[in-house]
Order: structure tokens, then sequence, then C-alpha cells
């Protein structure tokens, strides 16, 4: 049964890495539904947060050839269950200075959303959550005339000890030493 | 070698990108190599000129030559093969062997020129970016715009090739960077955090694994490459005499077991042999050593070996569980793990078991092979020229060979006692592969016979290499099996597209003259009773030979397990 994973990996900081991991989807057709890449916690260690519909069987599958990739330290794998994670939507709405904004208000607030600029005909406005709930706020917005719409890809930590830190630890003192068996 | 960087160390401590790149190959021990010059890598080429006298190189007449050549040199020789191209085409030439290598796990450094850094990414002359274009079909690659950085990423791709699972490796230089000079010091990789190679063997799962193969009544081996890369033969050898488990093999795992070994059943997979395929589906525990499991032995997964217990000794994670779900998999290198294995295994026969391998080996012999090594139809087989061959090598040459039908009779016919004998594209299934594979095999290994098999179809794939054969005099052997088809997919035509030959013959040059045309000695054999003193001369002549053997147009090779049957569903006919 296909669901939604999330996969983490842990990275050295190297040109084309990204490439190496994405085309691992594109051999299997996998889609990519959201791909984050930013630093981690860890200096000089990069975090890939990559979002696909698909069995778990395979997703391990691909999890274990992301993790062969010479510069890639480790690669989990989360269900939405075990994450905490969301996504940063922007939209941009046309605005009629004579209107009330009083309905646009309640929307806005209905949705814990709130406005980052009013850009004269325009204003821009900011909701943090699950894909599910920056689409409804989209589908609120629409009789407001959405003039522009942007999702970030997903972040996401965890609920869990972060194992990571104690692997990345052992890896730094006994490198050629760790026991890779799970 | 290290007096030639000690030298350089006193001397002269500022040198150009381009020696720097010279000095960190001989500092790794190279000596041969293979390549193409072109604009973008003509500084390392003039440095190179000056290193002459320790470092061979080979001008191949093709860079896909000088891939495979560095292909066959490696497969001979457990030193990593090493190529030179310059950018652009040169580079991308480079593709099909890197594809090739990768998927056969054989370890490659490939340097190539790139225009220089000011002018990346702007369509300059000869420019394309190899790193992406390689990066499915490398291990790792990198590009460097900078000459202090040259030793550093050198170092590291030698040992990334050679260590774990073997790879390809691609180094993209600049121009600049080959011009620009730095401070040589070069110092060999030796690990880094993001890579571990050898995973330490969880004597666990040993124990597991010697659990099930000490209780099995039907316990059966299969053997890939991991044995030969892992330099495992002996440790392989000692864990099956000890067992006493029947063992068959992969193309890649073939020659690791002598041919003549009492416990070698014989070939996996789709022409592989009767037995090994049908037991396949009835054995209890089935042992897999550095092997993946590829679709061409498995068949159908869904009925592949179901009723067994799988235990997979692999080096790498990635391939356990991806094609067959394993009871007890044991990771890291098959030396080791062979090791502790057969020390926690008792001693054992097999002897109902293995009987049941030789009674099936023994109806393949009346139905198929007999009839393929002694025929007596008019037509030459090719079975009936490989056993000349082993009959005059006795099963010690080196065998190369292309893809197809040639391939898969030579693997199923030749005679091997030594390992690292049996040099080929299985993966990948390269046509063109053979011919500059066993020129290179050859520079790899000169003290031994280099028989090159190829089909005709193949053969004029890379038939430019005759050139780079003639210029460096490598003494091989090129047998051409030609049945004026492609063969294989003629025989698929003929099987399951309803004799419909779509595109597969061939009308063919006259390959005697080409040969003499390149400078090297050539004939043709047609009949049976000329093909024993053909070979005969073939191997008397000193020097490179081409012999052209013109076989049975339209013979199929069996047995054949048809796409998507299941391995036990092998057919005879």
């Amino acid at each position: 049964m296909k669901q939604r994973f999330t996969i983490v990996i842990f990275t050295e900081n190297e040109i084309g890495l990204l490439n190496r991991i994405t085309s691992l989807f594109t051999q299997r057709h996998i889609n990519i539904e959201s791909i984050t890449a930013s630093e981690s916690e860890y200096k000089g260690i990069h975090r890939f947060t990559i979002v696909i519909q698909q069995t778990e069987e395979l997703t391990i599958k691909v999890v274990k050839q992301i993790e062969k990739q010479v510069d890639v330290l480790k690669a989990f794998h989360f269900k939405d269950d075990d994450t905490i994670y969301c996504e940063i939507a922007l939209y941009k709405i046309r605005r009629d200075e004579n209107a009330d904004d009083k309905l646009l208000n309640l929307v806005i607030k209905g949705h814990n959303a709130f406005i980052r600029e009013i850009l004269g005909e325009f204003i821009v406005i900011e909701k943090t959550g699950t894909k599910e709930e920056t689409h409804e706020l989209f589908e609120a917005l629409e009789p407001f005339d959405i003039q522009g719409f942007v999702r970030s890809g997903r972040v996401s930590l965890s609920r869990t000890y972060s194992t990571f830190s104690k692997y990345l630890t052992d890896l730094e003192t006994q490198s050629t030493e760790i026991n890779f068996n799970k | 070698m290290e007096t030639v960087i000690k030298e350089i160390d006193q001397e002269k401590k500022v040198i150009s990108g381009a020696e720097a790149t010279i000095l960190s190959l001989l500092a790794e021990g190279v000596d041969l190599l293979f390549g193409y010059p072109g604009g973008a890598i003509m500084p390392i080429y003039d440095s190179l000129y000056g290193y002459q006298d320790k470092l061979k190189h080979v001008l191949t007449r093709h860079e896909q030559g000088a891939i495979h050549a560095a292909q066959g040199y490696a497969r001979v020789s457990r030193k990593p093969g090493v190529v030179f191209a310059t950018s652009g085409p040169g580079a991308t030439n480079l593709i099909t062997g890197l594809a090739d290598a990768k998927i056969d796990s054989t370890p490659l450094v490939c340097i190539t020129g790139q225009v220089a850094s000011s002018l990346l990414g702007t369509d300059a002359f000869q420019e394309t970016d190899i790193i992406s274009l390689s990066m499915q079909a490398t291990k790792w690659n990198i590009q460097v715009t900078k000459a202090e950085e040259i030793p550093e990423a050198i170092a590291k791709a030698f040992y990334i090739s050679t260590s774990g699972r073997p790879g390809p490796v691609l180094v993209d230089i600049t121009k600049d960077a080959q011009f620009a000079e730095l401070e040589f010091k070069y110092k060999k990789c030796k690990g880094f955090r993001s890579y571990n190679p050898q995973p330490k063997v969880d004597e666990d799962k040993i124990k597991k694994a010697a659990d099930l193969i000490n209780e099995a009544k039907k316990p059966f081996v299969l053997f890939g490459q991991g044995v030969i890369l892992g330099a495992a033969e002996k440790e392989f050898k000692a864990f099956i005499e000890k067992t006493g488990i029947p063992s068959a093999w992969t193309i890649l795992g073939l020659s690791a077991l002598p041919t003549d070994h009492p416990l070698n059943v014989g070939m996996l997979g789709m022409h592989g042999n009767y037995g090994p395929n049908k037991l396949t589906n009835e054995c209890d525990v089935l042992i897999a050593v550095g092997m993946r499991f590829d679709d061409r032995v498995t068949g159908n997964l869904n009925t592949y070996a179901k009723q067994a217990k799988v235990v997979h000794l692999e080096i790498d994670a990635a391939e356990i569980d991806k094609n067959v779900k394993t009871e007890v998999a044991v990771i890291g290198n098959a030396k080791e793990s062979l090791q502790l294995l057969t020390a926690q295994c008792q001693a054992n026969e097999h002897t109902d078991w293995l009987e049941k391998f030789n009674a099936l080996s023994q109806i393949e012999y009346n139905k198929v092979i007999s009839q393929e090594l002694n025929p007596e139809k008019p037509g030459l087989t090719m079975g009936e020229v490989i056993r000349r061959v082993n009959e005059k090598t006795d099963g010690n040459a080196v065998v190369v060979t292309d893809v197809g039908q040639h391939q898969m009779v030579a693997c199923r016919y030749a005679k091997f006692n030594k390992t690292k004998s049996n040099i080929t594209s299985g993966g990948l299934g390269t046509m063109g592969f053979c011919l500059p594979a066993a020129l290179g095999a050859k520079l790899g290994a000169p003290d031994r016979e280099v028989v090159a098999v190829i089909g005709d179809g193949g053969f004029q794939m890379t038939i430019q290499e005759l050139g780079t054969i003639f210029q460096s005099q490598a003494a091989v052997k090129i047998i051409i099996l030609n049945n004026e088809f492609l063969g294989m997919v003629r025989q698929w035509q003929q099987l399951f597209f309803d004799k419909r030959y779509s595109s597969t013959e061939l009308v063919n040059p006259d390959f005697v003259a080409i040969a003499k045309g390149f400078g090297i000695e050539a004939s043709s054999v047609e009949s049976r009773t000329d093909l024993d003193q053909s070979i005969q001369q073939m191997f008397a002549h000193d020097g490179p030979y081409l012999l052209e053997v013109m076989v049975e147009k339209e013979d199929n090779v069996f047995p054949m397990v048809p796409t998507g049957a299941s391995v036990d569903q092998i057919r005879l006919e």
C-alpha cells in the first residue's frame, strides 16, 4: 500500500549531490512531492527532506540506495505520524481599496494565517501548516482573486530522540569500525 | 614510485596541476593507462610526455575503446583501470563504459579534461557537463577547478573506486587547473566519515547463517563476482568443501571456482545449466555469496526459490532484500564473512542432493551439450569451437567475450582453472566490449593467453581497436564466431516473434582482409576438418591473430529460461 513517507538525508556539503540523490527516484519512476535542502544542526552537514508517496518496501530500498552514495552520511524514512512537519505557503490577493476587508480578515484569522505585507493593491498572506491546511486556506481565499500562490517543501523533525547524533560521534571517533548492520 | 615523489618534494615542489595529475597516478602505482588526447586535456598529455618511461599510455582509437580496455585490464589484474579523455565528446564517449563498470563493479579511475573554469556553463567549445552526465554511471565523481585540489581528488578517486564494492569514478579537471601551479604533496586516502567500505561482519548473523546451513538437507550455493573482487576464492573453496554444498555461478562469478571442481554444478540463469535452475526451486537453504539476484539469474521473482530460506553474504547493504527476501543477511566482504562462516559450519556431505544435480546434468548433456560440443550435423557450432579452444589452452587462458549467443556459449563451455579469467559484460550487456577489453586484459596479464570470442555484430561496434592492437602488438587471439546475424536477437525473433527477422541479418565485410589491412595476421575457416588446424595455427602465431569461424547461421542457445518464466521452467529445446 502506498503512503506518504518523509525521507531525511544527512550529507556532506558537495556540489551535485542533490542530482545524485534525485536520480535514484527518477530511475524508479518515483515522483518527488516536495524537497527541501538546508543546513542541519551539525556544522558542515546538510539535510535533505524529501516527501514521496510510496510503499514502505520500495521506500526502504531507495533509502538504502541513497545511503550507499559516497557522500551521504545517513538516511532515514518516517511515516507522517512519526514526525512533526509543516510547510509554508504564501498567497497574493488582489485588494480593492474601497472594499470591506472584514470577511478577508475573518478567513485569515480562522486559518491561523497572517498578513505578511500590504503592497498597495495586493496583500500577501502567510500560513504555516500541513499541505492539507495550506490547501484549505487556498480554497477559502479563492473568492478573493488569488494572484499568486506558492508552497514550500516540507520541513520535518522526528518525534523520537535523534540517533544520528550518536552515529555521527561514532563515525568521527572510529571511522572505519562502524557496524552498519541494522 | 616513492623516489619519484621524493625527488619532486625536494627539488621542485611547485609544479603544474597537469604534472601533479601524473605524479598522483605514479604515487598510486599506476604504470599503464588508456586514453585519447584532445584540447581540454592537453596540459596533462604534455606532462605525461616527460614520464613515458614510468607511465605507459595506450592510445586507443575511440574513448569507448579506452574505457573498455581499462575494464579488461582491471578485471584480470586486481588493479584499477585508468583512463584519460578530453572534454565534450571525449568524455561522453566514456559513458557506456562507465555504466558497464558500475553495474559490473569494476574499479576505474577516469580523468577527463574540462574547459577552463571561467568558461563553465557558457556552452564553450567541447563543453559538456560530464559531472551531471556521468552521475548515474559512476560510484563517485568530482570536478576540480583548482590545481591544489588535484592530488586529494585523485587520492580519493583511487580509494573509492577500489574499496568496498568497487566501481568507476570520474575526476573532471578544468584546463586552468591543469595549467595553474601548486605545491605538490601526495597523501593516499585512507578513509573519510561518510563512506564505510568495509562494514564489520556481524558475528550474530554468522551464527544464524551457520545454524541454517548446518540444519539444511538440500543447501545450494550461488556465487558471484563478490568472491573474485573480495579475493576470497580460497575461502570460498574451503567453505563449500567443508560443507559439501553444490555451487553454481553467475556469469561474473565464473572462474572463481575451477570448472572441474566436483561441487561446481554450473551456470545460473537464462542460458545457464539445467540442474542449477531446476533445483533452485527445490533447495531448502539458498546461500548467495557476492551476487545480486539479477533478473537474468532469477527469472520470475514471484516463483523464485520460494521454498528456500535465503542467506545472503554481500558487501553492499543496498543489495539485501532488493530482489529476493533474505532470512539472514551477512553484510561484509566475502573473504572475512566466509572465513567466519566456515569456522561455524559443520563438516558435511550432501551426496544424494549433489547426485540430483549430476543426474540433471546428464539429461542436459544428452539433449543439448553433446550435440553442441561434438556435432554430427554439417554446420559448425559455436560450442565445438570453444571445446577446441579448451583443448589447446587446457583451461588456462583468459577468455574475453562480447554480448550475445557466442557469449552464452563461451561462458557455458569454456574451461577455467584460474580465477579472474572470464571477462565479459554481464550486467549492462554492452556489445563492442570484447575487442578493447581483450586488449586491456592482455596488457594487464601479459604472460597469459588471452582469447577474445566475439560475434560478427559486436565486433563491428569497436572494430577500430584492431588499430590499437596492432600498434601495441598485444598478442590477443581473436575468434569471430560469424553467423551473419545478430544471433541472440534473431533467436528471440524466432522463438517469440514468429520468426519475423526484423533488422537482424548482417551483410558483413571481409574480416580477414580488414584484419590484414590493420597489419594483423588472419584467416577464415568454415569446415570442421580444418577447424582444429586453424585454431592451432592461431595459437602458434607469435602476435595478435584473428580467426573468423563461419558457424551455423540459425543455431539457438539452449537451455533457456524464457523471459517472465520461472527458473524451473527452463527449456532444453
